[in-house]
């Protein structure tokens, strides 16, 4: 297979320019070409000589796929399936929301992580996603001229794939790449943190902990990654890091109906929350197959979020969105792999 | 995954190195810190380098600390950790994780090298009234095979997916689990491995009713 030039850095193309005998500033071109301007072919990159067009296109490909398959929710939420390097599924979701509209990108196939809630986890890991892998969700995603946002919640774990996911971030924000504002992208995790410190020292994007409740014994049953990187380490990092005033850290809860959703969670939530300025997203949990895991109520995930709110804490519902469709749980893919 | 954090690396010095079978090998140091059975440990080869977690194999009271790995052909520390002897470096991190045993009543179930914190809780005392599903390709892959028979005698299962034996089950951990009849809901099950063991393992046991809140994993990932 040809080494694909779509997701590569300014640096490495000005290499693989200089491999290839041309000149380095070919390298600055190809960034113009793959990243600011709509080529989908070597031969409409028409500032590159013939020899440079024929030299790239005998030892390169570009790298840009559309997606393979798409379902549409009555909310007007889209669900894209891209084909992987390995020949896997991944999902990306688009979210058209009033003004703003956010791209949720994979960063995996499937994931090592365990989350017992999660479509995706149960569907093990098949591997990280390169750089342009990750990119292209959101170059060929047939809405992109409308995009506002960029989040990595989709499939996988962001930070168990850091080097390609700062790789993606850094084409995404460089003058020389997408040119976005790293204030437009959020990264999730569900803390693992190691990696979330060396990303919160390369980056500036936003960040999102998945929380999911205060309480370490029930947290360690509902994802593993609390038996190694508990939450009060996670939080510990949080609180002495500066954020500055326009980075952003936000907490992912998804409301489990008798899990999750007391008092006593928003009192815990509050005291451990306490000093760290964020926000909460709360989600209300949707069932995946052979869950023993149920949703709440609309009423209970209201009087939730008034009670975060009166304690101080900015919280939000995330709509449902697409949930006809469950977009970025995993389940299109899934049921792709198994056919 | 590699982990490189503000965490604290000390060196020590092996004082022990042996493939205990075909791709699978034992490490040791001197243990000069205090531990609960189940937690793992940061390994690297040097002070800034790629760090590895791996989950102490041995018991609290033990004079050395060991692990366990599998050689992964492709990875980056164990085919380095395989070339170790005595006498070399390593730079280890304090001991931390929350996948520790206790005295109730349990069933522990792994596969692979996933029984190292199980086998560090057994050393350190925790083995009444425990029960061990243990899962490997080959007879030769269940290390410590005299102290888990000699202290759990019937329960301890080893479930052999290539080779059969007497006193062994044939077939996965996945497929002795789903054969069962009945398993106690009140027990608690600890689970440790894989991703794609654990999260089966977890299916399998939520299927046959037992609570998710009565299962506790951790994923080598
Ligand atoms: C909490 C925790 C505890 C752990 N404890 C142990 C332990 O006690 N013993 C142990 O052997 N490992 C353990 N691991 C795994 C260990 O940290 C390393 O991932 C593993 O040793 C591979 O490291 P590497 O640098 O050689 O390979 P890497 O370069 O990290 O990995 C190369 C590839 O191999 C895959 N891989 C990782 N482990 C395996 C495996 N066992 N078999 C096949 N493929 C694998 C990785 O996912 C990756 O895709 C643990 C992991 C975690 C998170
Ligand atoms: S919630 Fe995220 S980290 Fe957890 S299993 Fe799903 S994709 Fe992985």
């Amino acid at each position: 297979m040809q080494e694909k030039l779509f997701g590569k850095t300014l640096e490495e193309l000005k290499a693989l320019s200089l491999n290839l005998g041309l000149p380095s500033f070919t390298g600055r071109q190809l960034c113009e070409w793959l990243y600011k301007k709509e080529v989908s072919s070597f031969e409409q990159m028409t500032n590159l000589s013939k020899k440079a067009r024929a030299l790239l296109s005998e030892n390169h490909e570009l790298g840009l796929q559309l997606p393979v398959e798409e379902q549409v929710s009555v909310d007007g939420t889209k669900k894209y399936l891209f084909t992987a390097a390995n020949g896997k599924f991944i999902e990306t979701a688009y979210i058209p929301d009033g003004k703003r509209s956010t791209v949720c990108v994979s960063s995996q196939v499937g994931c090592k992580m365990g989350c017992l809630f999660c479509m995706t986890g149960k569907q093990g890991f098949q591997g990280n996603l390169t750089a342009g892998e990750i990119l292209n969700q959101y170059r060929s995603l047939p809405e992109r001229k409308e995009l506002t946002n960029i989040v990595y919640m989709g499939m996988g774990e962001p930070l168990d794939n850091l080097s390609e996911v700062l790789l993606s971030l850094e084409v995404l924000t460089a003058e020389w790449g997408f040119s976005l504002s790293p204030r437009r992208i959020t990264v999730s995790t569900i803390g693992i943190t190691p990696a979330m410190l060396e990303f919160l020292n390369r980056s500036e994007a936003h960040l999102a902990i998945s929380l999911h409740t205060p309480f370490d014994e029930e947290r360690r049953k509902l994802m593993p990654i609390q038996q190694v990187y508990p939450l009060k380490e996670v939080l510990k990092e949080i609180r002495s890091w500066d954020f500055g005033r326009q980075r952003r850290v936000s907490f992912e809860y998804i409301l489990f109906r008798d899990y999750n959703d007391s008092a006593a969670h928003v009192n815990e939530l509050s005291r451990i929350l306490h000093g760290i300025r964020c926000r909460i997203n709360l989600i209300r949990f949707h069932p995946i197959p052979d869950t023993p895991l149920e949703s709440p109520d609309e009423s209970t995930l209201e009087a939730f979020r008034n009670k975060l709110n009166a304690k101080g804490i900015t919280t939000t519902i995330r709509a449902s969105r697409g949930q006809d469709i469950w977009a970025a749980c995993g389940l299109l893919s899934t049921k792709r792999l198994q056919k | 995954m590699v982990t490189n954090d503000n965490h604290q690396v000390s060196p020590v010095t092996l004082t022990f190195t042996e493939e205990l079978s075909a791709g699978i090998y034992m490490i040791g140091f001197k243990r000069t810190f205090f531990f609960r059975a189940g937690q793992v440990i940061g390994v690297a080869l040097q002070q800034n380098g790629p760090r590895r977690l791996y989950s102490i194999c041995s018991g609290e009271q033990d004079e050395e600390i060991r692990i366990l790995y599998k050689l992964v052909d492709n990875g980056y520390l164990t085919p380095l950790l395989s070339g170790l002897e005595t006498g070399d470096t390593l730079w280890i991190t304090e001991p931390g994780g929350e996948f520790t045993g206790d005295r109730e009543p349990a069933v522990w179930i792994a596969a692979g090298t996933g029984v190292a914190p199980f086998y560090s809780m057994l050393r350190s005392g925790l083995a009444e009234q425990k029960r061990v599903i243990l899962g490997n390709r080959y007879l030769e892959q269940f290390h410590f095979f005299d102290e888990f028979d000699t202290l759990l005698g019937e329960n301890y299962i080893r479930c052999c997916t290539a080779e059969t034996d007497e006193g062994a089950y044939s077939g996965r951990v996945t497929q002795y689990l789903a054969e069962q009849a009945e398993l106690d809901p009140k027990l608690k099950y600890y689970l440790c491995g894989s991703a794609e063991m654990v999260v089966e393992t977890r299916d399998i046991l939520i299927s046959k009713g037992i609570p998710f809140d009565r299962i506790i994993s951790e994923i080598y990932f």
